[in-house]
């Protein structure tokens, strides 16, 4: 299991990645700080670090889970298949389960 | 003789042994998760579960200490899709086939002679093969990018999928694919061509001018005898079927009471004119006919048939058996079958009797003896 990884970039903010508890029995993803401007770049920095996670969140083609959604600083993402909406360098992404999937 | 039995369950992976106080489950694994597919290889000893984790997708995951414990391994998974495939709508549907994995719904071992081989069919009827047990998978894109693969639909499901997968002992590139619903599938050459070319199978539920169209038969099952390799059994949507020229052309069996209807069947490994089926009435309606669970049993190639019913529930059992949770062990005297209410019975006498294991179960979706 990979440690809890951070990235630091002295002086300058990061996105914090923060995902649903129900992933944990499955795959650890604790929360941590991943660079990038848009939702894509943050997972990629992210999934970088814990490869089996890519999986739970992105379906084959590497759109978000069809039950699955992503908040913006408590925003829904407009984009779900490129996954191309900004995220502010101070700005926290949120992975959770959509009550859709039953 | 096998003592163990796998049993994939709607909310966990079960281990049945026998002891010397009778069989009872001895081992529980992946509770709560989605079981859709078991598999133990009999070269190496490995065990391998197809996982359904709804919300976070098909997952795989293997055991080479005969299930101590478990690792996640590589779960297949679609190639991107390129920009210039074009789709061909489902026929029945009307919708565009997504290449993004929905079931892990057969897993097979390649041939003796090619270790590490694992084959895996899915909804949404790709064809996957690894070469490395797990750690990675690859569709078959000859098959995959087919067009008449496109005139496949689900048969139960929104998707059709490869629920049978038969490699041929005496050469390991001759396989055979059962789809629902899309037929029954070969090549010849492990997976470059392929063929739809059996015929003989009907179709009852389409318009006549397309019921003997190999391509659009719903087999729920196909099952070939250890033994007699060209002889193979299939149960239908539209009832059963027999052949025993290696899938070239199939005999509809008829008149069979109570019912034609069911999704599963086994065949006796040594003799190819034994086999089991777990009828229920066709076809929406999907219990036992007259609220009994029996299972039939023919000795002569589907001359005649018995019902086999000591041990079994026969007033208000609502128990239907899904296609992959039928099997009998390599010597064709043990058999097990589990239902959708979780009851699960094993016998051992060729299904002259049967014993309860359970009542209380998961569904289940699939037992599988382990066949050293």
């Amino acid at each position: 299991m990979p440690s809890v990884f951070l990235i630091f970039v002295i002086g300058k903010a990061v996105p914090h990645v923060r995902f649903t508890d129900n992933i944990q029995r499955h795959v650890k993803c604790p929360a941590a700080e991943a660079q990038g401007e848009t939702v894509r770049e943050v997972l990629t920095a992210y999934f970088a670090e814990i490869p089996f996670a890519k999986n739970y969140v992105l379906d084959d083609q590497g759109a978000l889970r069809k039950h699955m959604v992503i908040f913006v600083n408590s925003q829904q993402i407009a984009d779900r298949v490129k996954l191309s909406d900004s995220v502010p360098s101070d700005g926290t992404v949120e992975i959770i389960q959509a009550l859709s999937g039953g | 003789m096998s003592d163990r039995i796998l049993v994939a369950t709607r909310k966990g992976l079960f281990t049945i042994t026998k002891s010397n106080t009778g069989w009872s489950i001895s081992q529980a694994d992946f509770l709560a998760d989605n079981c859709s597919m078991v598999m133990h290889d009999p070269r190496d000893g490995m065990l391998l579960v197809g996982l359904d984790h709804g919300h976070f997708g098909c997952k795989m995951h293997r055991s080479r200490n005969g299930g101590k414990s478990w690792e996640e391994c590589a779960s297949p998974a679609y190639p991107e899709k390129p920009d210039d495939f074009e789709d061909i709508p489902n026929p029945m549907s009307n919708t565009v086939i997504k290449w993004n994995t929905e079931l892990l719904w057969e897993l097979q071992p390649g041939g003796n002679d090619e270790p590490g081989v694992i084959w895996c069919g899915t909804l949404p009827g790709g064809l996957f093969r690894s070469n490395d047990a797990g750690d990675s998978w690859e569709l078959n894109r000859t098959l995959w990018e087919d067009p008449r693969r496109q005139e496949w639909f689900g048969g139960g499901f929104d998707y059709p999928g490869i629920h049978s997968i038969h490699v041929d002992p005496r050469d390991s590139a001759h396989i055979l694919l059962g789809v629902s619903c899309g037929g029954v599938w070969r090549t010849t050459d492990g997976g470059k061509t392929w063929e739809c070319d059996g015929t003989g199978m009907r179709a009852e539920y389409m318009p006549e001018e397309k019921a003997y169209d190999p391509g659009i038969q719903d087999p729920h099952i196909l099952v070939r005898c250890r033994d007699s390799l060209d002889c193979l059994w299939v149960q239908h949507h539209n009832g059963i079927f027999r052949s025993t020229d290696n899938a070239r052309s199939w005999q509809e069996i008829t008149d069979v009471k109570p019912s034609t209807f069911g999704f599963a069947v086994a065949v006796h490994p040594a003799d190819p004119n034994t086999a089991w089926f777990v009828p229920a009435i066709k076809d929406e309606k999907r219990i036992p006919v007259d609220a009994k669970v029996v299972v039939t049993r023919t000795r002569d190639g589907g001359e005649t048939f018995e019902q086999l019913s000591k041990g079994l529930p026969q007033e208000h059992a609502y128990d239907l058996t899904f296609r992959h949770s039928l099997d009998v062990d390599e010597n064709g005297d043990r058999l097990v079958f589990g239902t959708t209410t979780g009851s699960l019975w094993v016998s051992e006498d060729q299904g002259d009797s049967w014993q309860n294991v359970s009542t209380h179960l998961p569904p289940i979706y699939c037992t599988r003896f382990v066949k050293e």
